[in-house]
């Protein structure tokens, strides 16, 4: 799992070397490489083209992270490349495994790969007075579906994920600090994001679901805020719950950026209550 | 009797703080001029700016053919109005300055970078310049789209 996430930042590094002649957005801006790889927070896709390409020009960017909570851990690596601050395609590769001690018949590691693609359809995050509306698609691939399938009775190995984002930067908006709205709704049949399969055995299916993020810049290098992401629910073996994060997000310069939350994915396949941390480093151009 | 006076008292001194608080407010709330540092201030986050567009080779080229220190002038004029101090800006309107500018995003957020790097040069609060530059975003229609303006005007 490490060796392709370095082989990815390595590769990343290399392809930002060739294309980082110019990028202009404003620190912080870039925002992240979601746990999906997406541009956005740490869970929700934002409508931000991720990287800091502004209009004419690449951006780019490499993220290493995981998730620990109780029983869990996601491991996820990933690489995003955005154009013209209008276009924006993404890899992300997740390995969620479960703690020793409570593996019971979960004995495994669940891989799953996540091509995404996403496109700025109007607005712009600061300087026009209404949001920025992007457009994306998530197709996940589960590579290990025994489990979500035989076991929990999911209907399908892999999925496609659509969602529609709204983002705003308001300046100087809230105790004189910048503050940043986002809201996504998404058409999803992935249960646990796709990690225990897609949809019920019986053919219940793709629902919308409502995700949001908020989030405040304390000065240029600093932001601090929280995420809510509705989850579909599916299937009938196990319940599912929505997930939460607060989080601080650190942007010492253009090329690093840091996040660290606290999260609460709620019940997960046997477990309840599975609440811990999330760390991600990303590597920007 | 003594519990009225007392009251009227205790009433009487909170009419008093009451509206002396109110006649303090308006002079403890420093303009967004005054935060900046006045016109030193202003001075010093325009010159800032000056060395880093010098630098920036994205937008020193829009600005082959410009008087620099007409420039300078109608800048810290414009922020001093701007940030609600005392000044008029008698410059061109932002369509008339820009008309002859064919710009992208990349250089509205190339101009907005180095003013922050100005800003942070002079040592500019945080909050201030939140401050500024969310009065001067609004601008970015007319930067970006003169002709838009510009035959507006024609019209009048």
């Amino acid at each position: 799992m490490f060796k392709a996430v370095f082989i990815l930042l390595a590769l990343s590094c290399a392809a930002s070397v060739g294309i980082a002649q110019e990028a202009s957005k404003i620190l912080g801006t870039s925002a992240l490489q979601q746990i999906e790889g997406a541009g956005g927070g740490g869970i929700v896709p934002w409508a931000t083209i991720g990287g800091y390409g502004s209009e004419g020009e690449w951006g780019g960017a490499a993220s290493a992270g995981g998730v620990q909570v109780s029983d869990l851990v996601l491991d996820a690596g990933g690489v995003l490349i955005g154009w013209n601050n209008r276009v924006e395609v993404s890899f992300m590769q997740q390995t969620l495994q479960v703690n020793e001690l409570s593996s019971g018949p979960f004995d495994a590691v669940i891989q799953q790969h996540i091509y995404g693609a996403k496109v700025r359809a109007f607005g712009h995050l600061i300087y026009e007075p209404w949001p920025q509306i992007s457009v994306g698609v998530q197709q996940k691939l589960n590579l290990n579906p025994n489990i979500p399938i035989d076991v929990l009775g999911a209907d399908s190995d892999r999925g496609t994920d659509i969602y529609v984002s709204a983002s705003k930067l308001w300046l100087h908006a809230l105790a004189e600090r910048n503050l940043l709205l986002n809201v996504t709704a998404r058409y999803t049949n992935a249960n646990q994001n796709g990690l225990l399969g897609f949809g019920n055995g019986d053919g219940s299916d793709y629902r919308w679901v409502a995700e949001a993020s908020a989030g405040v810049f304390l000065n240029h290098h600093w932001a601090i805020g929280g995420e809510y992401r509705q989850q579909p629910d599916r299937l009938a073996s196990v319940d599912e719950s929505p997930w939460w994060d607060a989080f601080v997000a650190w942007f010492p310069s253009k090329r690093i950026a840091v996040v660290a939350a606290y999260v609460d994915l709620g019940t997960v396949a046997l477990w309840d209550e599975q609440r811990g941390g999330y760390v991600s480093i990303q590597i920007t151009n | 009797m003594r519990n009225r006076v007392l009251i009227n008292r205790v009433a009487g001194c909170g009419l008093v703080l009451f509206l002396a608080g109110c006649a303090l407010k308006p002079s403890q709330q420093a303009t967004l001029y005054d935060r900046l540092g006045g016109n030193e201030g202003v001075t010093a986050i325009v010159d800032n700016l000056l060395y880093e567009l010098a630098g920036n080779e994205k937008l020193i080229g829009f600005f082959e053919e410009t008087d620099i220190n007409r420039f300078r002038t109608k800048l810290i004029e414009q922020l001093c109005e701007v940030s609600d101090g005392p000044c008029r800006y008698s410059g061109d309107s932002m369509a008339k300055a820009h008309s002859n500018m064919t710009l992208n995003r990349s250089h509205f957020d190339s101009l907005v970078n180095d003013l922050i790097a100005a800003m942070d040069a002079n040592d500019t609060p945080v909050a201030a310049q939140n401050d500024l530059l969310a009065r001067l975003v609004p601008m970015y229609d007319e930067v970006m789209h003169p002709q838009k303006y510009l035959s507006d005007a024609d019209q009048y």
